[in-house]
């Protein structure tokens, strides 16, 4: 689990092209969204993408995105137990 | 009917427009087909949340419009006017790629939402919350003088008190490799100095952003008047200086009242010719140029925009625009260009 | 304004209809023409409907009697169409007679060529022709150059969904200020792969027929088509003694300074829009009889222009629909296409239905019309909304 939420942590990073964040600047129950750190709607439709693409989890709902990218710690779970890649 | 007036201008371009506090005293000479422009330092204005999705033509249009906004002392204005011949081209082509290359799966919407060509105004306006006029003018190379008109006229009928007007245009890879392949650009290198004696077809280039407040408002601080504009879908070459006259004479401005003028040459000697023909009926005025300095782009004539309003503020004409160094006293100031026959656009300035 | 801006022709050409006359008659039958999608090939084809002009590139060519030669990009032929029908429609037999401009919107421009040829111009030359035909403005000047004008006002204006109600803004303006004796003002977009995949990743297209203002609506149908106003000069229209079909009353454009593609909860940049409209037209809102909604069906548009209605008109809301349910969203040519459908309501005294409508949205009282109403028309306010908070009202009245 410890080497996906850190394989999380890069992705986000570079999927939503964070360049002044490193992976030790985000904790693994960091809010990711609002306070925290602070993305928005747009970034939420770039995570749904990358979970069909690296994980092969399809969203139809981009309201589902919120709750399951609340932190890296419950996306990571998320992924753990529907991922198909 | 109101004056309008232009309080300040903002500049990043392939020269250092923006850094620098003087007016191209110090020039840099290009080797190339294309020249990309100097980033201004982003980060003093753009938070890093927004930055990341921005390409160039984003940064460099809120880097000038911001320096506009400064030097004008303002933090809002009634509307925002914004011209750019092809938009946010480096994420229309990133978003095009990933669709072909994809095949139409894992597209990411960032650079979809950054591709429309009003993102600039859009962004500007997000930045400074202004909830007034907001227009993006897209139409090859009167899309600044397009801006420009749309701005003049609300003024002069006291619709608005500043406006924020301004051209940005971004070099994108795949539309300079096309524009390579049709001969738009030129095959070979020629150095900045030579561009007007190049003989050779296409134009060199560029890309960059100027932005302008300009007001009904009269300062002491104020570049200049603008006296009025016109722009022409189609205009024959031989036509060209009897068309200036004509739109002189609209404002009481004969031929020889102009001190300064300005035309859009690029070095394409298929299309300089229209340049030629004007120059040579305007014999007393101080001519100059500024392509080879900036490369041509749609919105490039508002970098001429902006060196003939800081040649009517400072009162000189650099040696880099002119070929000599003048100092004479500069009261009109004509604008022209087009690009390969169309988009012709005649501005007049006057100095305040 | 004391006096409204004359309109003394109209042309259109959408998924439902080839001219004015046609989509009336769609509008009037109840006929949508929101289907799957047929001219281009997507791996989107079975998961969104879209309302597409029901003729391909070669048939409007042959229709229209272009050079086969051409090098019009699918955006250009339809806004040669529709441009071509206004200008018969007021009666104008030359370009030079008087100054004319035109001012044309779009927002894909030429981008259904260069999605084609993006690769194949340069590995092949194939479509190298439609390399300059990519930009905006290009296609403007090619519509400029197909209608004869010449040394014109001639510019194009890209403000996204907003785009044809701001040139027709800017036509306005122009007149007014005496720049001009008359203006072909309107917009077209033509479908593509890249609006198609575009608004797909932002999850906003429905793979039903859109139902605006619906509480179970789901997104919006991208649409496709073109329509142009020739707006005449008082002294022109006594000149050449012209039929005004209607009067530009009001207009305004405002900024929501929200977020970049998403509308602001309470609608400010629509608020602001429609109340600079009601201004300019020296109308109080009591005056409006029927509101052309944006009503673009994505959650976040019907939400935030019906609170915005709510906040400008309060407890006297006038009756109101969405025609996207019939042409789908044309993106940059709505403004002007549902122009048209403003001044054909007045015409006809028709209220056209807001199709597919089932229940009421829990967010406010609003229900719109949804059965095709009978009944005197005599001022319409139309909303455009478009990304980058670009917010624009028009309001049309059959007097002066």
């Amino acid at each position: 689990m410890t080497e996906l939420i850190n394989e999380l942590k890069e992705k986000i990073i570079t999927q939503l092209n964070l360049e002044d964040i490193s992976v030790e600047d985000i904790a693994d129950g960091d809010a990711l969204f609002g306070s925290g750190l602070g993305l928005d709607s747009i970034d939420a439709l770039e995570l749904i993408v990358m979970l069909d693409k690296d994980y092969g989890i399809k969203l139809t709902d981009p309201k589902e995105g919120r709750k399951i990218f609340e932190t890296v710690k419950v996306m990571a779970a998320y992924i753990e137990e529907h991922r198909s890649k | 009917m109101k004056k309008v007036y232009i309080h300040s201008a903002g500049s990043v371009s392939s020269q250092n427009t923006f850094s620098d506090e003087g007016f191209l005293e110090k020039v840099i000479s290009y080797m190339e087909t294309v020249i990309p422009a100097i980033d201004a330092p982003y980060k003093e204005f753009i938070p890093p949340a927004a930055a990341r999705r921005m390409a160039k033509g984003v940064k460099m249009g809120i880097a000038a419009s911001t320096a506009a906004l400064k030097e004008a002392g303002l933090e809002n204005v009634d509307g925002v006017i914004t011209g750019s011949g092809m938009g946010c081209l480096v994420d229309s082509e990133k978003f095009l790629r990933g669709i072909i290359d994809n095949q139409e799966q894992h597209l990411t919407p960032t650079s979809f939402i950054q591709s429309t060509h009003n993102t600039v105004g859009g962004q500007i306006a997000l930045n400074i919350q202004c909830k007034g006029y907001n227009f993006t003018y897209v139409h090859g190379s009167v899309s600044f003088e397009s801006a420009l008109m749309d701005a003049f006229l609300q003024l002069k009928n006291e619709e608005a008190t500043n406006i924020l007007v301004g051209g940005v245009d971004e070099l994108g890879e795949h539309t300079v490799e096309v524009h390579k392949l049709i001969a738009r650009i030129k095959k070979d290198p020629v150095p900045s100095e030579d561009l007007y004696t190049s003989k050779s077809i296409g134009a060199v280039f560029g890309e960059g952003a100027q932005f302008f407040v300009l007001s009904n408002e009269k300062r002491d601080s104020s570049y200049a008047e603008l006296l009025g504009l016109k722009t022409l879908n189609t205009l024959a070459k031989e036509k060209v200086a009897s068309h200036a006259e004509a739109f002189l004479k609209e404002y009481d401005i004969g031929i020889s009242d102009i001190d300064l003028l300005i035309t859009g040459d690029n070095g394409d000697q298929d299309f300089d010719g229209y340049y030629d023909e004007l120059s040579k009926q305007f014999p007393v005025a101080i001519h100059a140029r500024y392509k080879h300095l900036t490369g041509e782009y749609h919105t490039v004539s508002s970098f001429g925009f902006w060196a003939a309003l800081k040649a009517l503020k400072l009162q000189l004409v650099p040696a880099a625009l002119s070929g000599n160094a003048d100092k004479r006293e500069l009261k009109h100031a004509l604008l022209y260009n087009q690009y390969r026959g169309i988009d012709h656009g005649f501005t007049l300035l006057r100095r305040c | 304004m004391k006096r409204g801006i004359a309109i003394t022709g109209m042309g259109i050409i959408s998924s439902i209809g080839d001219d004015v006359e046609q989509n009336h008659l769609a509008l009037f039958e109840g006929r949508s023409g929101v289907a799957r999608v047929r001219h281009i090939d997507t791996i989107l084809h079975d998961s969104i409907m879209v309302a597409e002009v029901p003729h391909d590139n070669e048939e409007l060519i042959r229709r229209s009697g272009l050079d086969i030669e051409n090098s019009f990009s699918r955006t250009t032929l339809l806004g040669i169409i529709a441009a071509r029908q206004a200008v018969a429609d007021a009666g104008i037999t030359s370009m030079s007679s008087c100054r004319t401009g035109l001012i044309s919107a779009t927002s894909v421009g030429g981008m259904d060529m260069t999605e084609k040829y993006f690769y194949t111009c340069m590995k092949t030359g194939g479509g190298k022709k439609f390399i300059e035909s990519h930009p905006a403005g290009m296609s403007t000047q090619q519509i400029a150059e197909d209608l004869g004008i010449e040394e014109g006002l001639v510019t194009t204006i890209s403000t996204a969904c907003s785009s044809s109600a701001n040139a027709i803004m800017y036509g306005a303006r122009l007149l007014k200020a005496g720049l001009l004796d008359r203006v072909i003002v309107g917009g077209a977009d033509c479908l593509s792969k890249f609006t198609m995949n575009g608004f797909n990743s932002l999850m906003i297209l429905s793979d039903e027929p859109n139902s605006p203002f619906d509480a179970d609506r789901k997104g919006l149908n991208l649409g496709e088509g073109a329509a142009f106003l020739v707006l005449e000069s008082e002294e022109q229209v006594k000149k050449d003694q012209k039929k005004v079909r209607a009067y530009l009353k009001g207009y305004g454009n405002a900024n929501d300074a929200h977020h970049q593609t998403a509308s602001s909860e309470f609608g400010d940049g629509a608020t602001a829009a429609m109340i600079k409209a009601l201004e300019l037209a020296e109308m109080k809102t009591s005056e409006i009889d029927y509101i052309n909604a944006h009503g673009t069906a994505t959650a976040n548009n019907d939400l935030s222009e019906g609170r915005a209605i709510i906040r400008v008109f309060d407890k006297q809301v006038p009756e109101f629909s969405s025609t996207k349910a019939f042409t789908g969203h044309t993106l940059a040519a709505s403004g002007s296409i549902e122009a048209v459908y403003a001044i054909l309501s007045m015409q006809h005294g028709l209220i056209y239905p807001n199709l597919n409508f089932k229940k009421k949205m829990s967010e406010f009282d609003l229900v719109p019309i949804t059965s095709l109403k009978e009944r005197k028309i005599d001022t319409v306010l139309s909303n455009s909304f478009g990304f980058g908070g670009n917010c624009s009202s028009l309001i049309f009245s059959k007097q002066p």
